[in-house]
């Protein structure tokens, strides 16, 4: 199989303009002929349905949750960048394009990266219509900061809670073409298959999460929108329907998965606090702008703080190691998250932790608080600060945060094209449903950035030119391959209920994270992997023997929903596996221990590694094959990543 | 800690529903709220019994999915927390429990503890939105907002739809997350233009749900988890009567 990425020719800031204008283009008046699917409602979603509804194209639109409003984006905090310069600080598309391209650890396509910067303009401007209430100053304009390791402050904000009001512009413009009837939105339902037809997506199978009831929809394309895969760890900042399923079945028919293995560990979250735990919370990364990382400077100290024999606010000054502020002068606490992520890691493997559990590191804002006062401090982070205390019951103004790195999002996803097509025609992947803008880090406010990009600026052209080439034939719902997916995914439904067994989805579910945080996180190596693979295999061959669903499919079943999930967590977390294992490199967010500098940074290996690899199912317990698609710089060259 | 929970349960739409009294034994005081019934269902399906139905999704606080009627309060007792950030710490040992759906006409039950919120999306669709299509817009400094009124809108804008004020009003009233809408986009510049039709809509798309009226006791205001005020119901009654007084809905 060859891999078109279907990059434009010509030089790189000249690729998305000409490549808009070489497209075809679907009539005004054909447009009402054409049926695009939407599977999931976030930003990209939301923003992808809404503006293809309001080009006149009929959408359906799909999500799990039950209102689209819900989508996890909502959560995101920190912001959203964008190449506006109003700072007058240097900022500009290029500077956006090289910071994301680096920030990446050089294994993200320069040009779709370019096309990301040149559209994160447009959708500021889009939001702030809608009446996104972004941060202002007090003359009126938008305010701005630096966030997540960037030197310029392109980063745009609403408060603590970014995601939600994005989110709710893209859902504003979505409920408008709903009433319209441009866009017929099916909330509560889960898409279980794809189907093709002639080797082209042409629908999907849902069940109705509320009745059972398995379902056909029609279309000319078919557009995910799903979302990223954290939650193969269990354990994660998504949110707990969060899942895979949508993504994976499609690879299962035939689409390719690119760098299942490049997952991004957030620095900041409440660290774990009992085995009841059912998911983490994040900490925004704004919070490393005023608060300062240490640990103890020594194990003994450690271990008598985590004793309780002394508390935090005994360590004197001395007694205390800046870690990133020592090691990275230049960029200190701002280092970018997987940097970050991993000295937390370092120090705690050193026995330097605090906290019960000795997983977690100190972010401390005393310093700041004396330099700027707590009101000041109060108005920055106050509703972050309010959230620390609920789930901790410590207050965060006398005594410093703990936090530990937590899962948070996954770079990798559905191999696509410059189109955001998938290598099965007619099926289309944006958000972080893809692969194709972060490389192997994503950069924080990026994937606000993203998905937006991918559904209000990107999908809307590309689609067209998709279908101006396909006819306006509709294939009905009692088409034979409708009726074999259908058949499908009752006889999976049907093989869950039927097992019976004495293990919950949950418990299994718990098992899967454990293996994939202890050998495919935050380090990993070529043992561990492979005992982490041969435990997948027994642990998914234990799950469809003895696992425990209860109840029956026609009916409200949210045990069956989870039992779904899993199981394709079961295989997509022995696909991570194979991916870190081929990688013979560290790069991003994916560190191999056996490569790595002598001061324990990520060693690339660009002469080998500098491709995405995308694997291909090959049938039930086979061992997906590897194809690979290079990457070539032409714009940048391809340094070790300094931010000392 | 040792609790007894009193949970309601109901198979579908259509059937009666009833309390049924679960004990609960060794819940860590640090866990949330939700996790406590996660232990419990987790018992459940050890002992082949069918787990309790609820909510959730982000356990973050944002996403709005996360109801509970809990010992009579929306969300429990502490103030300003939805379900998912309350934590056991404010219970104590020997505690009983009692955990309902949301109880509104315009939120039937799906089953135990999950309701059909829907009716607010449909309101939405009424107008809360600003119509303006994708590209073609201003440069988004071309609209300075002074900084009190982005704020003001904002404090609106936190609404994440979960339906406590609902469930809080003895009316079951949508007043309130109708008004934050109408308020945001009526501050905002962007908003004026349909101001008036959006309100005169989305209230007659409330009034089709079957939400109760306002009778101004300002329950929902105490009982929403993320501080919606009611002067937004004020200012919502103020658009309205101007919209009425000026009508631009010629349909």
């Amino acid at each position: 199989m060859i891999l078109d990425s279907k990059i434009p020719e010509g030089p790189l800031a000249e690729k998305w303009d000409k490549h808009k204008f070489n497209v075809k283009l679907v009539n005004p008046a054909n447009k009402r002929k054409y049926e695009i699917i939407v599977v999931g409602t976030g930003l990209a979603g939301a923003s992808a349905a809404a503006t293809l509804g309001e080009l006149g194209y009929n959408v359906k639109a799909f999500c799990f949750q039950d209102s689209p409003r819900r989508a996890h984006s909502i959560a995101a905090q920190g912001g959203i960048n964008a190449a506006k310069n109003y700072q007058n600080d240097g900022d500009s598309i290029h500077r956006l394009f090289y910071d994301t391209i680096k920030g990446g650890d050089y294994r993200a396509r320069e040009a779709n990266v370019y096309r990301l910067a040149q559209v994160s303009v447009d959708i500021i401007d889009q939001c702030v219509a809608q009446g996104v209430p972004f941060a202002r100053e007090y003359g009126g304009l938008l305010a701005n900061r630096s966030f997540g390791g960037a030197q310029v402050s392109r980063t745009f904000y609403a408060r603590g809670q970014t995601g939600q009001q994005l989110l709710l512009g893209a859902y504003s413009a979505l409920n408008r073409q709903i009433a319209y009837g441009k866009v017929k939105m099916f909330p509560r339902t889960e898409m279980l298959d794809l189907v093709m037809v002639d080797g082209k997506a042409r629908g999907i199978v849902v069940r109705n999460l509320i009745t059972g009831k398995i379902e056909s929809h029609s279309a000319h394309a078919v557009v995910l929108a799903t979302g990223g895969y954290g939650n193969v760890f269990f354990l994660s900042t998504n949110a707990m329907g969060s899942n895979a399923t949508a993504a994976w079945r499609a690879h299962k028919k035939g689409a390719l998965f690119a760098n299942p293995c490049f997952t991004q560990i957030h620095p900041t979250c409440i660290p774990v606090s009992g085995g009841y735990q059912s998911k983490l919370t994040l900490m925004s990364e704004s919070l490393r702008n005023d608060g300062r990382v240490w640990v103890p400077k020594t194990v003994e100290i450690a271990q008598r703080l985590r004793k309780g024999e002394i508390t935090v606010n005994d360590i004197k000054e001395e007694d205390r190691d800046y870690y990133l502020e020592r090691k990275y002068p230049a960029f200190g606490n701002l280092v970018p998250r997987d940097v970050a992520s991993r000295n937390a890691k370092l120090v705690c493997d050193e026995g330097r932790g605090v906290g019960a559990s000795g997983l977690a590191v100190y972010l401390d804002f005393a310093d700041a608080i004396k330099r700027e006062g707590q009101p000041a401090i109060a108005a920055k982070y106050g509703n972050l600060f309010e959230m620390y205390a609920k789930i901790t019951d410590e207050n965060p103004y006398e005594r410093p945060m703990r936090i530990y790195p937590a899962v948070h999002y996954t770079m990798g996803g559905l191999w696509v094209d410059y189109n955001l097509m998938t290598n099965i025609p007619g099926l289309y992947a944006t958000g972080e449903c893809n692969f194709s803008d972060h490389g192997a880090n994503r950069l924080g406010a990026s994937a606000l950035m993203q998905g937006l990009a991918d559904g209000y600026f990107v999908i809307p052209y590309t689609i067209g030119d998709y279908l101006a080439q396909t006819p306006y034939d509709k294939v009905s719902t009692d088409h034979p391959a409708f009726k074999e997916a259908e058949q499908n995914v009752i006889s999976i439904t049907q093989r869950l209920l039927s097992i019976k067994g004495n293990r919950t989805v949950d418990d299994f579910h718990k098992a899967l994270g454990q293996i994939m945080w202890d050998y495919c996180g935050m380090a990993r190596n070529a043992e561990g992997l492979q005992f982490a693979k041969q435990e997948i295999r027994k642990l998914r061959d234990e799950f469809w023997q003895n696992v425990k669903v209860t109840g029956v499919n026609e009916e409200l079943n949210q045990t069956l929903e989870k039992a779904h999930r899993v199981a394709d967590f079961l295989e997509l977390g022995e696909l991570m596996v194979d991916d870190a294992l081929h990688r013979n490199e560290s790069c991003g967010g994916h560190f191999r221990e056996e490569y790595q500098t002598p001061e324990n940074e990520a060693l690339r290996d660009d002469e080998n590694f500098a491709y995405v690899a995308a694997w291909e199912y090959t049938g039930p317990g086979n061992q997906a094959v590897l194809h690979k698609e290079d990457l070539k710089f032409e714009n940048v060259k391809l340094t070790q990543r300094s931010y000392k | 800690m040792d609790l007894t929970l009193k949970i309601w349960r109901q198979k579908d739409r259509n059937a009666a529903g009833q309390l049924v009294t679960y004990p609960l034994k060794g819940i860590s005081p640090d866990m949330s709220f939700l996790e406590m019934l996660d232990v419990l269902n987790e018992d459940l399906l050890v002992r082949g019994e069918e787990p309790v139905a609820f909510d959730h999704d982000c356990r973050e606080g944002i996403c709005g999915m996360c109801s509970l009627f809990i010992n009579g309060r929306a969300h429990g007792p502490e103030r300003g927390t939805t379900t998912c950030q309350l934590h056991m710490r404010h219970f104590k040992d020997g505690d009983t429990i009692t955990i309902e759906p949301w109880r509104a006409a315009a939120f039937p039950v799906h089953k135990d503890l999950v309701v059909d919120r829907s009716a607010f999306d449909r309101i939405q669709q009424a107008g809360g939105y600003v119509s303006v299509n994708t590209g073609g817009v201003p440069d988004a400094n071309a609209i300075p907002i002074p900084k009190t009124i982005a704020d003001k809108a904002f404090d609106a804008a936190t609404c994440i739809q979960c339906g406590a004020c609902v469930a809080a009003c003895k009316n079951a009233s949508a007043m309130l997350f109708v008004s934050a809408k109408v308020s945001q986009l009526a501050l905002l510049p962007q908003g004026k233009v349909e101001r008036k039709t959006r309100v005169e809509n989305m209230v007659a798309q409330m009034d089709v749900e079957g939400f109760g009226a306002c009778s101004n006791t300002g329950a929902c205001a105490a009982e929403c988890p993320v501080g919606i005020s009611l002067d937004n119901i004020a200012m919502m009654n103020r658009e309205y009567l101007g919209a009425k007084a000026s009508s631009e809905n010629v349909a």
